[in-house]
């Protein structure tokens, strides 16, 4: 009779919950108990303390807003300009047959290699790792763009047609639609490698950032801080896919 | 059998027991059309000559590969001819279409809810939100959709689908309507209700039709005429009127003898066509 009173999603949600929990219990009891080193790995009541003194002293929020605001920018614009100039290159041949080779040229450049480059082109402060961030999001959303454009089924361009859709409009209703759904599942992805990227960009070159939080620390062996640093900059990812998955939910409402 | 097309062409009128009318709709003449490259083109339509009557409902019977759908959008504006001349004559004084297209499946915009596709070509018109949806919303009644209009298509079955389909169609209000095997993915079921649908809807106001399918019944049912084509290159072969009164139901006009012997004559025209479109896929 108890298994019907708690329906099976609800049970999941539970163990969904608990698992974490009972995950910190045993790392707690472990470290109480002197199982493992707590020079390398800080109990987490340790974590949280080192958490509040990181808060109180206002660095925790210099950090945290530095990476946001570099993540957030960097993802803008490589988004904005990617679907742009997939678009472009979706919808009209000379630009694909001018830009693809490119592309398909840097694409695979792994974006920390160029850093020094850009680094010279946008100078050591906050530019350059935004620039690192926004070229990852950019060509992942140009290419996963162009691929949607390229792959909406003809038949709807002839009911555009044959409804006499004006150009405005085959953006609005058809095209953009079309696409949204992969260029979603392009953001995911680029969500993941911006993290990378921006992270390795402040491990070597910033003052500031939970990059720079989680190596300078490491390089002082403060261990406790540079778990606060770790939980920051996966919280934040979590947000950041969180946002998205509710963006999607919310322009993709038929899927 | 050419003589029987030369007769048939262009003479709308040659059908007994249908009322005389001097205005033609549709009016194709000598339609030609060639697909491919220079010097390797395949010929899809040959010398296609067909005229339609206001009101009336025309199906294009033929194997498939024989251009049926090349006529169809040729007549639609959505391919130019290599030759020959395709018109719609307009009613006046309307801002409406002179055709709408009821594609075979899967041309529902998914991304939009059911009521915004039947209000699509109004959209496009411009009619703002509000008047397009008030007047969308009784064409769903019409299909008897009402119930889905904020679903998506995605929610709905093949044949939920193909009735909004008809339903955007038919609020664009045009002076024909192009349908091209629109139950053509349906189970048989489904096929004869959507049939005694789309017999119900047109009898009350008669809009003109030409309605392609590859389905004798289905062609028999449905017309007034039937245009039988020939294997690829496509040209009309013959022409045959149907003379069962209307209204029609979809069921019981199959039980009439008439039925099994129209189409059996239908099927001996059309049968060598088959053999041959089939030699030319195999070859
Ligand atoms: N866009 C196209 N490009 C090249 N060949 C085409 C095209 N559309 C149709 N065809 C060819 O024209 C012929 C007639 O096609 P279609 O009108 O679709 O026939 P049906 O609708 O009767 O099955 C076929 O041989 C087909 O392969
Ligand atoms: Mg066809």
């Amino acid at each position: 009779m108890a298994r019907s009173l708690t329906p099976p999603v609800a049970r999941e949600r539970i163990v969904t919950i608990l698992s974490p929990v009972l995950l910190l219990v045993v790392w707690e009891l472990v470290g109480r108990l002197g199982m493992i080193d707590a020079r390398f790995i800080p109990m987490p009541s340790t974590i949280l303390v080192a958490t509040w003194e990181l808060l109180k002293s206002g660095e925790l929020l210099t950090h945290v807003g530095a990476t946001l605001y570099r993540l957030a920018l960097g993802f803008s614009i490589g988004t904005v300009a990617g679907i742009a100039l997939g678009m472009a290159m979706g919808l009209n041949r000379l630009i694909r047959a001018a830009i693809d080779p490119l592309v398909a040229a840097i694409y695979p450049i792994p974006k920390i290699a160029i850093f020094p480059l850009l680094m010279l082109a946008f100078g050591i402060g906050d530019g350059s790792k935004i620039a690192a961030v926004a070229m990852t999001v950019f060509l992942l959303t140009t290419i996963n763009t162009m691929t949607g454009v390229l792959s909406i089924d003809k038949a709807y361009f002839d009911v555009a047609r044959s409804f006499r859709s004006p150009r405005r409009k085959l953006y609005t209703r058809l095209i953009i639609p079309a696409i949204l759904p992969i260029i979603f599942s392009g953001l995911r992805i680029g969500l993941g490698l911006a993290l990378v990227v921006l992270v390795a960009t402040e491990f070597v070159a910033s003052r500031s950032g939970i990059g720079y939080l989680i190596w300078s620390s490491w390089e002082l062996l403060l261990v406790d801080r540079m778990f606060v640093g770790i939980i920051c900059i996966t919280v934040l990812g979590i947000c950041f896919a969180a946002i998205l998955k509710e963006l999607e939910r919310r322009l993709t409402p038929w899927r | 059998m050419r003589d029987d097309r030369q007769k048939g062409g262009l003479d709308f009128v040659a059908g007994k027991g249908r009322p005389l009318t001097d205005e033609a709709t549709i009016e194709a003449t000598g339609l030609r059309k060639l697909f491919g490259m220079p010097g390797h083109e395949t010929i899809a339509l040959e010398d296609f000559s067909l005229a339609v009557a206001k009101g009336e409902f025309v199906s294009l019977l033929g194997p498939s590969g024989c251009g049926k759908t090349t006529a169809l959008r040729i007549l639609a504006d959505l391919e130019t001819a290599s030759s020959g001349t395709a018109r719609i004559h307009r009613r006046k004084g309307t801002d409406s279409p002179s055709n709408s297209m009821v594609f075979q499946e899967h041309s529902l915009f998914p991304w939009l809810s059911v009521i915004d596709n039947v209000a699509y070509g109004l959209e496009m018109r411009g009619v703002a939100k509000q008047e397009r949806l008030d007047r969308a919303r009784p064409f769903l009644e019409m299909v008897g959709l009402a119930k889905f209009a904020n679903h998506y298509p995605g929610q709905l079955s093949g044949g939920m689908r193909q009735r909004v389909s008809l339903a955007r169609a038919y609020v664009n209000d045009p002076d024909v309507l192009l349908m091209d095997e629109p139950f053509a993915a349906l189970d048989a079921q489904n096929k004869l209700i959507m049939q005694q649908e789309l017999l119900r809807i047109w009898e009350k106001d008669r809009k003109t039709v030409l309605f392609v399918t590859h389905a004798i019944d289905e062609a028999i049912v449905l017309s007034d005429r039937i245009v039988v084509m020939t294997a690829a290159p496509g040209r009309i072969k013959r022409i045959i009127s149907v003379d069962f009164p209307r209204p029609r139901n979809a069921a019981e006009m199959r039980a009439d003898s008439r039925f099994g012997n129209l189409s059996l004559d239908i099927w001996r025209t059309l049968e060598e066509e088959v053999l041959t479109a089939r030699a030319q896929a195999d070859g």
